[in-house]
């Protein structure tokens, strides 16, 4: 645009290879945390921990997933178990009542989220803050409602999932976790990596802006609604994937354990507390949250005293106090903003 | 799992809807569903009416509603239990005890959680949902999960007979209660010296400080008073219902519902909306299955934000 | 004074319920101009300016730009078409850093990534903000960050840059550097038009003013013109006692 800057200073060149770098550094830390994850069911051969490692891998992918729209694009929802509930009903129903492989059901499944997305998006994106929040809820919570009074995907009593061969053509395994271990750890090296390749790109540069100044992004060229839309349709794709996974997985789905509230929140939850519209934030969140879970819910949750929920939210409420950017800030730089703009932030 | 209990409950209760409500729709039955809908409309109005006020105060939606809701009946409960007096005399210490719980929430959470430099709105979201399950596992700690009832109440299981039109006393109670309630915050924010400070609060936080308000203070007692409207509500449904940990969760989604139905901040809004949706609630009871009842509340809301993104009073 | 005007404000009007804010407004700003829209307060230039950014359509009236009537494009698109701003009250991305706020402004023209940081980089270096390239845009000092909208707004190569009081607030010495910068833009080609509500800082830099005054053109001519209009000093007059 201009005949005085030809070329870029050498300051910028460095700052842009720094960048890179740091690209190529998340891609090498991605390959050394798959390699232990990879040998760690070798090791630990006992079912319940290794239970424990699906449903933590399970929990990274939906909640990298969650993070696209809600960390990325700022657009926080609470009803992302409608999508999760549509994988598992979709692989699952066309699997026992046509037969058809759990694989076809899964992209089935998000390519049905991600037009449901879609569809809900068109209405739901004119509102805004918490008006949208409750829209997300209540099309969830409807979901449930029907899915409870629908025949034909089994009501209140659910579906089995017929057995067959214990195959991968199948996704069944018996007993056997370690097939489900690896299949899980696809799906969060997979969301992992379609994240890291957005964050370098228009899509997430687009979306970020539409999180921080809706306006500002408008006056550059950005179109909110479509950035939005984009941002939905791929956070309920990937979700509704995990949905087909957890299925396969459960063998049981009935609309309580896959349409639940409680999963719109474990599908936030780790990304909140990991460090929301960040990297490895959902990772980090759900490799503390879910052992937890779990955890408490066998040691101290059996006697019914309700000691599980005691450490379990007063552990959600100290890391939301403690450190409001999610435990990724123990390992990042902090944004130390100056005293005059930290004043302004207060208030908006 | 309280889950299953709370479906043969449900079970339970469409039994009954099938025996009474289902007959030939004659005037006498339209009327019993309105002011059935009406009355159940108020005392969602009065749920709501604490999200509402402190929502419009500081901007916060405390996602631990339905548990403030749930520890009220809780100490109802509680208090029947050692003092054998009747709960309606006992519903002003409950509304004592849950302002108390406010302001605590508010100076030992919220507060804290307000600070926040990042991610504010989030921090605030799960700094009260954790809170939520803390207070959940507290009632399951000290009253373990069973479903429990208070029995033998001078209101309890009477109803007033209107001309073949049958009123349950405890909802009657809780209407009036209500719009009691309502005329009591009217009164409080248009005619005190405290109602100016919370409008002025709520038009300004940063500027109020430099006319000599405390803004801390007044959120203490804005949360203080948030929590001793559903301590009344919570008062009236101990009475009514049954009290269990999870009691709060479905009441909860309802009172969020109403306030964005009404127009977040606006606390007259939602007592329309609450009436709105008790109604609602109501009429679909009877048309669709009972476990179905909350579709009509569901299709109303979305009705009306795609109409009016802000709510049907909105104009913040 | 001959050449086609790059933009055209043709009969404007805008209400807003029984108010007008702006009555009847027809400005032409010829290719290459700096043209400063002032006005005491209230006169409608802020409401004028965002009519011509495409935050709010006009009630009546016609906005063209190269001879294409955009009246009913919205920010997206002026800015597609070729119209970049700044805002009153700067809105950074906070949360993003300084190169990545530009690279925002890049990816109108480009999808690839790699070309919307190498235009950053370039646009950075020429609002001379290269040094902050990896700093959090919450992290920068007032003055900072209007300069960084000023070096998204140019990311987006626009023809027409719009400038909303990007003087307020600064001292002697950053508006001088203000200026010299507001130059150089001019040179690239850009066509510029400020809205300045301090006189004394436009009139040197602007080729042409237009005062607004009510919601009406009271006064439009060079700098030297303008400030001689008795009408004019009038208008401001009465504006300093208020204020």
């Amino acid at each position: 645009m201009s005949t005085q800057s030809i070329g870029i200073a050498a300051g910028l060149a460095q700052a842009n290879d720094r960048f890179h770098a740091a690209r190529r550094r998340q891609l090498m830390t991605l390959v050394v945390v798959v390699l232990v994850i990879s040998v760690l069911p070798l090791l630990v051969k006992d079912v319940y921990l290794q239970n424990i490692m699906v449903l933590t891998l399970m929990y990274t992918a939906l909640s990298q997933s969650w993070n696209i729209l809600g960390g990325y694009c700022g657009q926080i929802s609470l009803g992302h178990a409608i999508y999760f509930g549509i994988g598992a009903y979709t692989s699952t129903l066309l699997f026992t009542k046509f037969g058809v492989s759990p694989w076809f059901g899964m992209a089935a499944g998000g390519g049905i989220a991600a037009l449901v997305a879609l569809v809900l998006g068109y209405p739901f994106f004119r509102l805004k803050g918490h008006y949208f929040t409750i829209a997300t809820i209540v099309v969830a919570e409807a979901a449930l409602v029907l899915f409870l009074s629908w025949p034909y995907a089994g009501g209140a009593l659910g579906i089995q999932l017929p057995a067959a061969a214990d195959n991968w053509a199948n996704l069944q395994f018996g007993r056997n976790k370690l097939p489900f271990i690896y299949t899980a750890l696809a799906l969060a090296t997979i969301t992992w990596l379609v994240t890291w390749k957005i964050e370098d790109s228009r899509w997430g540069y687009w979306w970020r802006a539409v999180k921080d100044n809706p306006e500002a992004a408008e006056s550059l060229g950005v179109v909110i609604f479509n950035s939005k839309m984009a941002a939905a349709a791929l956070s309920a794709f990937f979700v509704a994937v995990g949905g087909s996974f957890y299925a396969q997985f459960v063998a049981y789905i009935d609309p309580d354990s896959v349409l639940n509230f409680h999963f719109s929140l474990l599908f936030a939850l780790p990304a909140v507390l990991g460090g929301i519209g960040t990297l490895w934030g959902p990772a980090l969140g759900a490799i503390i949250l879910i052992p937890l879970t779990e955890f408490t819910r066998s040691y101290a949750g059996g006697s019914g005293q309700g000691i599980d929920l005691i450490i379990y939210g007063a552990l959600i409420m100290l890391i939301a106090l403690w450190k409001p950017e999610g435990l990724i800030g123990f390992f990042v730089r902090q944004p130390k903003p100056l005293p005059a703009s930290a004043d302004e932030g207060a208030h908006s | 799992m309280p889950c299953r209990e709370h479906r043969l409950l449900r079970l339970r209760v469409k039994g009954l809807a099938q025996d009474n409500g289902l007959k030939t729709m004659t005037f006498q039955a339209l009327a019993q569903i309105v002011v059935s809908g009406l009355l159940m409309g108020l005392i969602y109005a009065l749920i709501a009416a604490g999200l509402s006020l402190i929502f419009g105060l500081m901007d916060v939606v405390n996602f631990a509603h339905g548990e403030f809701l749930m520890m009220a009946m809780y100490a109802m409960f509680g208090l029947v239990l050692a003092l054998a007096v009747d709960p309606v005399l006992l519903m002003p210490i409950v509304a004592g005890l849950m302002f108390a719980l406010g302001a605590i929430v508010y100076l030992g959470v919220v507060r804290h959680a307000m600070r926040a430099k990042v991610n504010a709105g989030m921090v605030q979201v799960f700094a009260t949902f954790g809170l939520a399950i803390v207070l959940r596992g507290l009632a399951q700690l000290f009253f373990t999960p069973d479903f429990r009832s208070i029995p033998n109440t001078w209101l309890g299981g009477k109803t007033l007979n209107l001309g073949g039109i049958f009123l349950p006393w405890p909802q009657l109670f809780g209407g009036a209660v209500s719009i009691a309630a309502f005329v009591g915050l009217y009164l409080l924010i248009s005619r005190t010296d405290f109602g100016r400070a919370l409008a002025a609060t709520r038009e300004d936080a940063g500027a109020v400080a430099l006319v000599g308000i405390d803004r801390n203070k007044v959120f203490t007692i804005g949360w203080g008073l948030g929590a001793g409207l559903v301590g009344l509500a919570g008062s009236v449904m101990a009475i009514f219902f049954y009290i269990h940990p999870d009691v709060g969760g479905p009441f909860a989604l309802t009172a969020y519902v109403t306030v964005a139905l009404g127009g977040f901040g606006s606390i007259f809004g939602a007592l329309a909306a609450g009436v709105i949706i008790g109604l609602i609630e109501a009429i679909t009871a009877t048309i669709l299955p009972t476990e179905m009842k909350s579709l009509g509340i569901y299709a109303a809301y979305l009705a009306v934000v795609f109409v009016r993104p802000r709510g049907l009073f909105g104009n913040i | 004074m001959t050449a086609a005007p790059i933009l055209s404000v043709k009969n404007v009007t805008r209400r807003f319920g029984g108010l007008t804010a702006n009555s009847d407004v027809s400005i032409d700003v010829p290719q290459g101009e700096i043209l400063g829209l002032i006005g005491p307060n209230g006169a409608g230039k802020s409401t004028l300016f965002n009519i011509i950014a495409g935050a709010f359509p006009p009630s009546e009236g016609r906005i063209v730009l190269n001879g294409a009537d955009i009246t009913g494009l919205d920010a997206p698109a002026r800015c597609a078409a070729g119209i970049a701003r700044t805002f009153q009250v700067v809105k950074s991305f906070e949360s993003m850093s300084v190169i990545e706020n530009v690279m925002v402004g890049s990816f109108v023209r480009t999808a690839s990534a790699a070309e919307a940081r190498r235009k950053a980089a370039e646009v950075l270096e020429f609002v001379e903000l290269d040094g902050r390239a990896n700093a959090l845009a919450g992290e920068l000092t007032p003055p900072e960050k209007r300069r960084l909208e000023m070096a998204r707004a140019l990311a987006t190569e626009p023809k027409l840059l719009l400038l909303d009081e990007v003087m307020t607030g600064l001292t002697p010495t950053e508006a001088r550097k203000g200026v010299a910068l507001i130059r150089r833009v001019r040179e690239t080609g850009v066509t510029i038009l400020m809205v300045e509500h301090v006189m004394e800082i436009v009139m040197p830099l602007v080729d042409r003013a237009v005062v607004l005054h009510l919601g009406k053109v009271l006064s439009e001519g060079t700098p030297r013109q303008v400030v001689a209009d008795e009408a004019v000093i009038n208008a401001y007059l009465g504006d300093r006692h208020r204020a």
